[in-house]
């Protein structure tokens, strides 16, 4: 039997549901009871003092890579979704990148299975597109969705052209899959590690246009326009790319899109070659993301993602473009969206809806949401309490972050994964 | 612009060279200065003085190169160091060993400079980083970023002929999007004061935002030759023409080879000048280079006294820290 738990006096913050306001939640057999007054004869097994802290759903990440199976001296599923439940996370999408690749149900089931075992956080895999990646053949969708995947991708891999690409878009949608995308047209990339701009003229490194990005997302609205499947763009780094989505979902076509580390640092970050800025897409302009965040704020972006990427510390000894880019991020998820409540974005509902109901919709996974009747993920967090970055701090295994020593602000007290309490912060708050 | 300043010690003395981006500049004229001196020295019958007697330099030499490894081996060697070179291209590493490994094992045989070239922009950079607190590392050239003692001699040859910068205009010529010469020479030339910087190249040749440089476009060789009293021509290397970059070497030596009618646009002292090595009939014309207005051989030449200047000051650092 799963604990009965009384949540006491904490600030409510449950976006799907309008609410900021203080409340008690009554949580029962791993759902969400009541939320304000107890139900008829409740008997809590235990009541938490929530006072002074903030009560939302627990975060849904949209794209963090867990290394198992196949790179498991980079991190594991037991040790990423421990991490992510410290952060305050309870589902997580892993992308379909593993060894093997996750273009079978079998393997897609493994990941979950592991998680299911560890339990610390969901995870919810993204299934190939096309088989090991290839970009030539597609995937067995149906079994994959049935398998449990959240929707489909190449991750950043290429498709061989606009027919197979069209063709994917169509099969997925055929299963009502979402189609996850990374944009950018691989021939404009050319080796380039970092964007082709001032700082990648200094510094004589391989530059990525603008137009790399925005090319493919042009390029996928139209496919878009005439077909009208379900269609998200993952890790956006141009504003212009943003522009361009929203338009598109002025004209009424179904995209969503989702936005990370570009939404806090730019290319100035990757002087004297910081190889923990190293990140695909490159770090754009400040004008690019000063526009990123704008379209965030309109709703045009409607999730921010960690787009965790723990590596051993071997992987930036390097120079460079030598280096594996990616940052460890689910720890800072939280903190940085804060510092944007903070910069006055927008309100701090808004931003947990980012984080929450609105990645929530986009994989339809049902979590985000704390009305009753719903499963009861919820994360407890302390908006005003600091803490600086160290390897120490961090529980991921990767300890890679261009955060160190970095300030945060807001720190995840406890967090409830389906009516327990899978992390609870050791000292008082 | 620069985050840190990891080529300059406490003192803000020089310790490592690993770009002219960031140095005053005072510290440019002083090695201009110092390698003033040791040009003397190069030009007597005993070419040696005992400054670096005792140290161990290790030219570490991830691509291939003769004339400006040689050059270091040069100096160091009129320095009276032990010289090392190791051809990294064709040893550990391409047994899988980590730059760092080579980098580690070199240090534990008590190296005490690393004369670095490597394919990767930054190489340099991350092996300062990297190193033992009393191990100096000289770039001799880092994928696009820089090769800061091309552009010393470059200064240096330029010093000797004109005396003063600052009302010089400087065309530079080429390929300067691969260019780690162009990219060190434009920081040097903005550097001492010069009055103007030109960049002369198609648009496939020219990094995004030039501009941020300090730089000023010009597509018209002949347009971008007028007033200029210093020309640097660029090495065209042959894989551009596969990147479609270029479409044939033809049409740029039609369009950017320097001929002498072309020159005859820039003043009537023109320095015209070169890294090496030339592509006769591809960059620039046969005339022009073995011409009166030619200084290639006279870079090769200063190329050791700036690095014995360079290697001296790093290494003097080195002793008193």
């Amino acid at each position: 039997m799963k604990p009965r738990l009384h949540i006491h006096a904490g600030r409510l913050i449950d976006p799907a549901n309008g609410l900021d306001t203080l409340a008690d939640l009554y949580v029962a057999d791993g759902v969400v009871v009541s939320v304000g007054s107890a139900p008829g004869g409740f008997q809590a097994d235990q009541v938490i003092d929530a006072s002074g802290l903030i009560v939302c759903p627990g975060l849904v990440d949209l794209r963090a890579k867990l290394r198992e199976p196949g790179e498991e001296h980079k991190a594991t599923i037991a040790s990423e979704t421990l991490a992510a439940a410290r952060a305050g996370i309870t589902t997580l999408c892993c992308p379909p990148d593993t060894t093997p690749v996750i273009d079978t149900p079998a393997v897609a089931r493994l990941i979950m299975e592991r998680a299911r075992h560890c339990a610390y956080s969901r995870v919810l895999p993204l299934g190939a597109l096309t088989r090991g990646l290839d970009g030539q053949q597609l995937c067995e969708m149906a079994m994959l969705a049935e398998a449990g995947c959240c929707g489909v991708s190449n991750d950043r891999r290429p498709l061989a052209n606009l027919l197979v690409l069209r063709r994917a878009m169509e099969y997925a949608a055929t299963f009502g899959l979402t189609v996850f995308f990374h944009p950018q047209e691989f021939s404009l990339v050319d080796g380039g590690c970092a964007h082709g701009g001032a700082v990648a003229t200094r510094l004589g490194l391989p530059g990525v246009p603008t137009s790399a990005e925005t090319v493919a997302v042009a390029g996928i609205l139209e496919l878009v326009a005439e077909l009208g499947v379900r269609t998200h763009f993952c890790l956006l780094s141009t504003a212009r790319a943003a522009q361009l989505i929203a338009r598109a979902q002025h004209d009424g076509l179904p995209v969503t899109a989702d936005v990370s580390a570009h939404l806090h640092l730019t290319e100035h970050e990757i002087l004297d070659f910081d190889v923990q800025c190293h990140v695909q897409p490159p770090l754009r302009t400040l004008r690019d993301r000063d526009g990123l965040r704008h379209w965030l704020q309109q709703g045009a972006i409607a999730a921010i993602c960690s787009d965790h990427q723990p590596h051993e510390s071997d992987a930036k000894l390097a120079p460079f473009a030598a280096t594996a880019s990616g940052i460890s991020a689910l720890e800072t998820l939280l903190p940085l969206s804060l510092r944007l409540v903070d910069e006055g974005l927008f309100s701090l509902s808004d931003m947990i809806a980012r984080l929450t109901c609105q990645p929530a919709e986009i994989v339809q996974c049902g979590g985000g949401n704390l009305a009753a009747g719903k499963v009861a993920d919820i994360c407890l967090f302390a908006e005003k309490k600091y803490w600086t970055v160290s390897e120490n701090s961090l529980v991921s295994q990767g300890k890679n972050t261009p955060f160190l020593d970095w300030e945060m602000q807001g720190q995840v007290i406890m967090t409830i994964l389906a009516g327990e309490q899978v992390y609870v912060r050791e000292e008082s708050p | 612009m620069m985050k840190d300043r990891i080529q300059l010690d406490k003192q803000g003395r020089l310790r490592h060279l690993l770009t002219i981006e960031g140095l005053r500049r005072e510290m440019l004229v002083e090695l201009l200065d110092t390698a003033e001196s040791f040009a003397e020295v190069t030009e007597r019958s005993v070419k040696k003085v005992p400054l670096l007697r005792g140290k161990t330099i290790v030219n570490l030499f991830f691509e291939n190169s003769t004339r400006t490894r040689t050059t270091f081996e040069l100096a160091a060697k009129r320095l009276s160091a032990d010289v090392i070179n190791i051809n990294a291209t064709t040893s550990a590493t391409s047994k899988g060993e980590t730059l760092l490994d080579t980098l580690h094992t070199l240090e534990a045989m008590h190296c005490d400079m690393f004369v670095v070239r490597h394919p990767d922009s930054g190489a340099a950079h991350f092996i300062a980083r990297h190193a033992a607190s009393h191990v100096s590392v000289i770039n001799a050239g880092d994928g696009r970023h820089a090769h800061p003692t091309q552009a010393l001699l470059d200064m240096f040859t330029i010093r000797r002929h004109k005396h003063d910068f600052h009302p010089l205009i400087v065309a530079i010529v080429g390929d300067v999007l691969h260019s780690r010469v162009a990219r060190s020479q434009i920081h040097a030339l903005s550097t001492l004061g010069v009055q103007e910087i030109r960049v002369i190249a198609p648009r496939t040749l020219v990094p995004p935002e030039p501009a941020s440089l300090g730089v000023h476009v010009y597509h018209d060789l002949e347009r971008g030759l007028r007033n200029v009293d210093v020309v640097i021509m660029l090495r065209l290397q042959y894989e551009r023409m596969q990147g479609a970059l270029l479409p044939s070497e033809h049409e740029y030596y039609r369009l950017f080879g320097l001929t002498e009618e072309r020159l005859a646009c820039a003043r009537d002292d023109v320095l015209v000048m070169h890294p090496g090595p030339i592509n006769r009939g591809v960059e620039i014309a046969s005339s022009v280079a073995d011409g009166p207005h030619s200084l290639i051989l006279q870079q090769v030449t200063h190329g050791t006294a700036v690095r014995m200047a360079v290697m001296s000051h790093a290494m003097r650092t080195g002793e008193s820290s």
